[in-house]
């Protein structure tokens, strides 16, 4: 066998001077990096293995270590980085595509932090909301064009299924499988905690989660799996997957090692087997087809449960969303190119589909222009990094936003981007029973509803300052946003001015 | 009376419970010097089961047993246990004869690395009570509870 040209990515440096031995990091490292030298008493470390999770880093008491970037260099080369040069060794030496994990890690621009956000001065009072009430509550669902009464003033149009949020934040899709058991309940404990929904992914439903129905939102996706009536109805709304931000046009792959029993029960395929999602759904090649399926899931839920589409942020996404809006979907939810993944071929994820800003403001603009916004909710997903993110999100025409990345980080993931090995040193993505018991639901579901607590609050602070006392005067509102840098058609596309303007 | 009691659901076997006990009595109070220059016996191992499929830890320590066979076997009275429940071993009277070692039915009491004694959990009674080990532990697998609490 030939050697490996594919130097270290990383580097582990040893305080020696600190370190006592004590062995944390050897028993805590699933890439099994540091090795415990009983002749000489020393702790050494395999570099080649360390994929840079922190995992040692935090559980080392006395904070010896520390991991760098290798600061082994290549030529200095503007075209040919070290990157590139050292996937091309991967790839000569595998023939494989190269897999990677999480969202798009490019320089390519980030519009929410390119507008800016207005505030009250003077002429128009900012409201305290410490002192005053605020709203961020919001209806997810189909609203109808206009509202009857009878002469008594009781209702009489029938209105379509609504979800009440008591913010205006979700957790998005990640299947159990791709996220550990412990990963699942903190989603779902938190979620029910606070008010909100989480959503299975397209694994099924574990048995155990059944009770935490009225916070989940059960997925259709283009393998089906985990699929039946009960299913269903288990959860206050139905989702069907068309596409995934991090990989638009591409489909799913679970492998067969993380199929174990309890995923093999929930996803109702043998112990063992390859989880394989088609790129498309088998029975879906129009917008025609697309409404058979969300009627087929209406008329299987007794049509009590609104039905959601994702789709990934693609460069006809304001025509698609106008034909989802049009198929009966109750909501759309739009994917932008750095939502996140458990796998994808690196190419699909760092080059397919756009930016979820401009993604958002088109659809959003092109449903008012077609005057049906109203017969649809849109909801963003890809990368929401924080509560102005949010905010911003909602001013550009979204109902609600979906959260994955940073409900991850929340509860220890440390964006090392190896989901795909399945030795997630923290817990989240496995299935290895060891690795999965790191994360401990109860610590974790409070870290989610710590974080979404701060978020709320922060939107309520950044509604008063715009002196707005409820998230739905936000909707839309793209006067309360100015841009920064961005030119003409940027801006245009964003439907915002410029700042100064 | 609380004790320390041990979870493996949630046990990683780390072993950080084992470091800050040792710290914890140490002379120093600080872990390089308590690792570098004294040589400290833990009162908590992390124990591991290699059962079929998955491997189980958990951390031991001294029961704090309602009727203690170490301080009946205690030839020198350093062994007893005092009005709040917790058994407690006196370093001056103990001469190391090993009898409560031999009797523990948990293990739990271990041969001082020190000198000719023997050293176990005393629930950090020294330091305030609040014992390092619950402290310390990285994933809530150690707390100090009731027994009533626990059922």
């Amino acid at each position: 066998m030939s050697s490996s040209l594919i130097s270290p990515q990383f580097e582990v440096l040893r305080d020696e001077n600190k370190c006592i031995q004590c062995k944390v990091c050897v028993k805590q490292c699933a890439n099994e990096v540091h090795s415990y030298d009983e002749e000489d008493n020393v702790v050494r470390a395999n570099d080649a293995k360390c994929v840079n999770c922190h995992r040692c880093v935090v559980l080392c008491p006395t904070k010896a270590l520390k991991i760098r970037k290798n600061s082994l260099e290549f030529r200095e080369n503007a075209n040919w980085s070290g990157q590139a040069i050292d996937e091309i060794y991967r790839q000569a030496e595998t023939g494989g595509m190269l897999l990677s994990s999480m969202g798009n890690p490019k320089n390519f621009p980030i519009y929410w932090d390119k507008m800016l956000l207005n505030a009250s001065q003077v002429t128009n009072p900012s409201i305290d909301p410490l002192r005053e009430p605020m709203e961020t509550k919001v209806m997810i669902g189909r609203k109808p064009e206009k509202l009857e009464y009878d002469k008594d003033g009781k209702l009489v149009t029938e209105m379509p299924p609504q979800i009440e949020l008591n913010m205006p934040i979700m957790f998005s899709a990640m299947s159990y499988g791709s996220i550990s058991k412990n990963a699942h309940e903190s989603l779902a404990r938190a979620a029910e905690n606070l008010g909100i929904l989480y959503n299975t992914g397209e694994g099924g439903l574990h048995k155990d989660f059944y009770k935490y129905g009225k916070n989940t939102i059960v997925q259709v996706a283009s393998g089906r799996f985990g699929v039946h009536v009960g299913y269903l109805n288990a959860g206050v709304a139905v989702e069907i997957k068309i596409g995934q931000g991090a990989k638009p046009g591409i489909g799913g792959h679970l492998p067969g090692i993380k199929v174990g029993e309890d995923v093999s029960a929930t996803r109702m395929i043998p112990v063992g087997s390859d989880a394989i999602s088609p790129a498309p759904h088998h029975d879906i090649y129009s917008i025609e087809d697309l409404r058979q399926l969300i009627f087929s899931l209406k008329e299987a839920t007794n049509y009590q449960k609104p039905v959601f589409v994702k789709i990934a942020a693609v460069h006809n996404v304001s025509a698609i969303a106008s034909g989802i809006a049009r198929a009966g979907a109750d909501a759309i939810v739009i994917d932008g190119f750095r939502g996140g993944t458990g796998a994808a071929p690196t190419r699909v994820r760092d080059n397919v589909g756009i930016p979820i800003e401009l993604a958002l403001a088109s659809v959003d603009q092109r449903l008012r222009d077609e005057g049906i916004r109203n017969s649809i909710s849109i909801i963003c997903a890809g990368s929401i990094r924080n509560s102005a993110d949010i905010v911003k999100a909602i001013a550009l025409g979204a109902d609600a936003v979906y959260i994955a990345s940073a409900a991850l980080i929340a509860i220890g993931c440390h964006m090392c981007h190896s989901c795909s090995t399945g030795k997630c040193n923290w817990g989240i993505a496995t299935q290895d029973p060891d690795l999965v018991k790191r994360l401990n639901p109860d610590i974790a579901y409070q870290r989610l509803v710590n974080l979404l607590n701060a978020w709320d609050h922060e939107i309520k602070e950044m509604l008063g300052g715009m002196g707005i006392n409820a998230i739905d005067s936000l909707r839309g509102n793209r006067l309360m946003l100015r841009g920064v840098g961005l030119n003409k058609k940027e801006l245009e596309i964003l439907g915002i001015k410029h700042a100064g303007e | 009376m609380k004790k320390v009691y041990a979870f493996e659901k949630n046990c990683l076997g780390c072993g950080l419970c084992e470091v800050y006990c040792k710290t914890a009595h140490s002379k120093s109070k600080d872990i390089i010097k308590t690792y570098k220059k004294e040589n400290i016996q833990s009162a908590i191992v992390v124990e591991e089961i290699l059962s079929p499929k998955t491997k189980t830890y958990f951390a031991l320590q001294c029961r704090h047993c309602s009727d203690p066979k170490c301080v009946k076997a205690c030839i020198s009275g350093a062994m007893y246990k005092d009005e709040t429940g917790i058994v407690r071993n006196i370093k001056e009277k103990c001469v190391g004869c090993l009898s409560c070692v031999l009797v523990c039915p948990f293990g739990a009491v271990k041969k001082s690395t020190e000198k000719k004694i023997v050293s176990k959990c005393d629930l950090c009674i020294e330091t305030g009570g609040n014992p390092a080990c619950v402290q310390n532990c990285p994933n809530n697998a150690l707390k100090l509870m009731d027994e009533e609490e626990v059922k």
